[in-house]
């Protein structure tokens, strides 16, 4: 079974608060059982700290703390980022309340910053105080989790298949459509319990953005492409679980049971994930490369509102989003604004470095770039900051 | 002489004191009546705030249309759409009185069992540790009992659900309510954990009912030569009926209210009425504490305060049936 025990063993390490333990994090893991040859290749080997140095110059400030909300899913990056940047003498408080809540937030003008793992919507924006914008912070990969006592090696799925089986179509799993994909593998005839998010979540909305670019049966069930995906859709069937916590917890209690959550927490929780089989028709394994992979070659609209699921390239990890700061583009007050930029800046160099001690993966080169530029545009009672 | 004054000293010192007070009966029965209508105003302006707080939702699609529908599908809600009512609540009520009936059927004979053994069969040293062991279960926070019972107590019912399935669950009919497979995550589970919660509640209030019944009528019905079991029956638990009933209600309500700890364990299925206990279900409550973070789409947040009005409304129905069988119950 592959669980990945040294990079688990990272996560316990920088929760501790030891963030040099970010190289071990990129140790090979016990994933070599995979047998997959292909991707398994990509996911060995250590990836480098990018080190990014293009950061904006220190801005002047009299600002001590910042305030943020939002996503669930960054949370663990946060804390390890906001801690790390206390040592510079402010403090930023981030409540992690969801997605939604961040954009609420941000909306009313309540928080400094927010932050959401599906972008804000033109119609979200409409409701705001002024234009926002929008800042990815990190990628990372929703991993298909499952628990097949017995099953040691990691299956190989389609998004057909899994569409099915979250439709509640596929309901055993010894059903042809998951043998075909996995000969050699032995499944049991246990029947497939199928756990989703009960509480609105951007994991749900990366998930479901897949399955309706992979499968027709997916957006078919639940009656449309304008259905099928979002941070809640309505589930056919399934046990609801809340927060990546509680599906990590539903299927490692659940033998037969089928999820979906962000890879840090089927990490830790022990649980096998499945290899998922990109547009290119390779079964590919979450890792630091392939969600990188996911990244490159896309062409990035000057907004930065983008989806990374499904990407073309040939290594890409299809399941594969990005969580987004959200903070107004016309500052009021030149200390907050100065606070603002220099965080980010630092988030987006000096923070990239730490991502993966937490299992997420830094920006690539191309996007990180285009962050720092978005980042650039932030106004002083419509005065630009950095020239 | 001296005892005489004494006397007259102390009857008319208190006395005194009382008249300097001119007022003061009125003072305190002001304070009681303001405490009193302080909960009335409380209920009356959770009622109003809620309806306010869901009034967009309500005008756009009918009061009582959250009430013709099983399917709870926020992401298929549209500004533009009033109909049909993509919240709808019948399997979110069914699954409110579901688990609690199921936690009523296995906690109330429990708990008048434990009362009656703490309050007649106990030996005496054990009494008193065994009450407070008892209190000590109503103390632990329900968040607690939710872990519980996703990794202790779905292990443990895991082979009794399925025996449940495997038979009960084939016979034609009745088959439908226990038909598999089983989770673990269902109205079973959720039921089985509020049972334990509102354990300790009756128990301890059965306890001190069974505590005041007459000691003249067990003395009597033992003279008369009752076996241990039928003086507990005839003197103990026939007259303490009312108060059984009673401390049910107050275990009931805390069944039909209970959050987290259902959250956690019912499966959160929110598209219909899952028509057997094993299967997974939504409670009221646990919509709410699933859905008001991220409450996004149009009218959802409102909807969900509709959601809350209704549990009240439930309650409220519940229990006032609930004082009917007691006043019943004691005019016999």
């Amino acid at each position: 079974m592959r669980t990945a025990t040294l990079r688990t063993g990272a996560v316990a390490i920088a929760m501790l608060g030891l963030l040099d333990a970010c190289g071990a994090a990129d140790t090979p893991s016990s994933a070599a059982t995979s047998s997959t040859p292909g991707a398994t290749a990509v996911c060995q080997g250590t990836t480098a700290n990018p080190g990014y140095t293009n950061g904006i110059a220190n801005q002047p400030s009299q600002a001590t703390s910042l305030s943020g909300a939002g996503s669930t899913f960054v949370a663990p990056m946060m804390s390890v980022w906001t801690s790390g940047y206390a040592a510079k003498g402010v403090q930023v408080a981030y409540q992690s309340i969801g997605s939604g809540g961040g954009i609420k937030q941000v909306q009313s003008g309540t928080v400094d910053f927010g932050d959401s793992d599906a972008y804000m919507k033109d119609s979200d924006i409409a409701l705001a105080k002024g234009p926002i914008l929008q800042v990815p912070l990190v990628l990372a990969p929703v991993v298909v989790t499952y628990n097949l006592p017995g099953v040691t090696t990691a299956l190989k799925l389609d998004g057909e298949t899994v569409g099915k089986i979250f439709a509640g179509q596929i309901t055993s799993w010894d059903d042809p459509a998951i043998k075909s994909q996995n000969s050699g593998v032995s499944l049991p005839t246990l029947p497939i319990a199928t756990v989703h998010r009960s509480d609105g979540s951007g994991t749900t909305d990366i998930f479901t953005d897949f399955l309706t670019k992979e499968s027709p049966s997916w957006v078919t069930a639940l009656g449309g492409a304008t259905k099928s995906r979002g941070k809640t859709v309505a589930w056919p069937s399934g046990i609801g679980g809340k927060g990546n916590e509680g599906v990590s917890g539903a299927v490692g209690q659940t033998s037969g049971a089928i999820g979906y959550v962000e890879l840090g927490y089927a990490l830790t929780q022990h649980l096998s994930y499945a290899d998922v089989k990109n547009k290119s028709g390779a079964y590919i394994e979450p890792c630091n490369q392939t969600v990188l992979a996911a990244s490159s070659g896309v062409t990035y609209p000057a907004d930065l509102r983008f989806d990374l699921t499904d990407a073309s390239d040939t290594h890409a990890y299809p399941i594969t989003g990005t969580t987004w700061a959200l903070i107004y583009q016309n500052q009021t007050s030149a200390s907050k604004a100065a606070a603002l930029l220099n965080f980010f800046s630092w988030v987006l160099t000096s923070g990239q470095d730490q991502t993966s001690s937490v299992n997420y993966q830094p920006l690539g080169k191309d996007l990180q770039r285009k962050c720092i530029d978005q980042l650039k545009k932030m106004t002083l009672n419509g005065q630009p900051i950095v020239q | 002489m001296s005892a005489q004054s004494d006397l007259t000293a102390r009857v008319t010192r208190p006395r005194g004191r009382v008249t300097q007070w001119v007022g003061g009966d009125g003072l305190f029965r002001a304070v009681v009546t303001l405490c009193s209508a302080v909960v009335l105003v409380t209920i009356v302006a959770m009622v109003i705030f809620l309806l306010v707080q869901g009034f967009d939702a309500i005008r756009h699609y009918g009061f009582f249309s959250f009430l013709t529908s099983a399917r709870w599908a926020p992401s298929e809600a549209d500004p533009t759409q009033s109909s049909p009512n993509p919240y709808g609540i019948l399997q979110f009520i069914y699954g409110t009185l579901i688990t609690s009936l199921i936690a009523m059927l296995l906690a109330v004979p429990v708990a008048v069992a434990v009362a009656l053994y703490i309050t007649n069969f106990a030996p005496l040293r054990l009494r008193r540790g065994l009450s407070s062991l008892v209190d000590l279960l109503a103390a632990v926070p329900s968040v607690v009992y939710g872990f519980w019972g996703i990794f202790a107590l779905i292990p443990a019912l895991k082979p009794i659900g399925d025996f449940l399935a495997a038979t009960l669950g084939k016979i034609p009919i009745i088959g439908v309510a226990f038909s598999g497979p089983y989770f673990g995550y269902s109205y079973f589970t959720a039921g089985v954990v509020l049972a334990i919660m509102v354990l300790p509640i009756i128990a301890a209030v059965c306890r001190e009912i069974f505590a005041t019944t007459a000691t003249s009528w067990k003395e009597a019905a033992t003279a008369l030569g009752a076996t241990p079991w039928e003086v507990a029956r005839v003197a103990v638990y026939r007259p303490s009926r009312t108060g059984i009933l009673g401390a049910s209600i107050l275990g009931l309500g805390r069944a039909l209210g209970e959050t987290i700890a259902v959250t956690m364990v019912i499966g959160n299925s929110v598209l219909a009425i899952n028509k057997s206990i094993l299967g997974q279900g939504a409670t009221m409550a646990s919509v709410i504490a699933n859905e008001f973070t991220e409450a996004t789409e149009p009218f959802h947040l409102q909807a969900l305060f509709v959601v809350g009005f209704w549990l009240l409304i439930v309650a409220l129905i519940v229990n006032v049936i609930a004082r009917r069988i007691v006043a019943a119950q004691a005019a016999r």
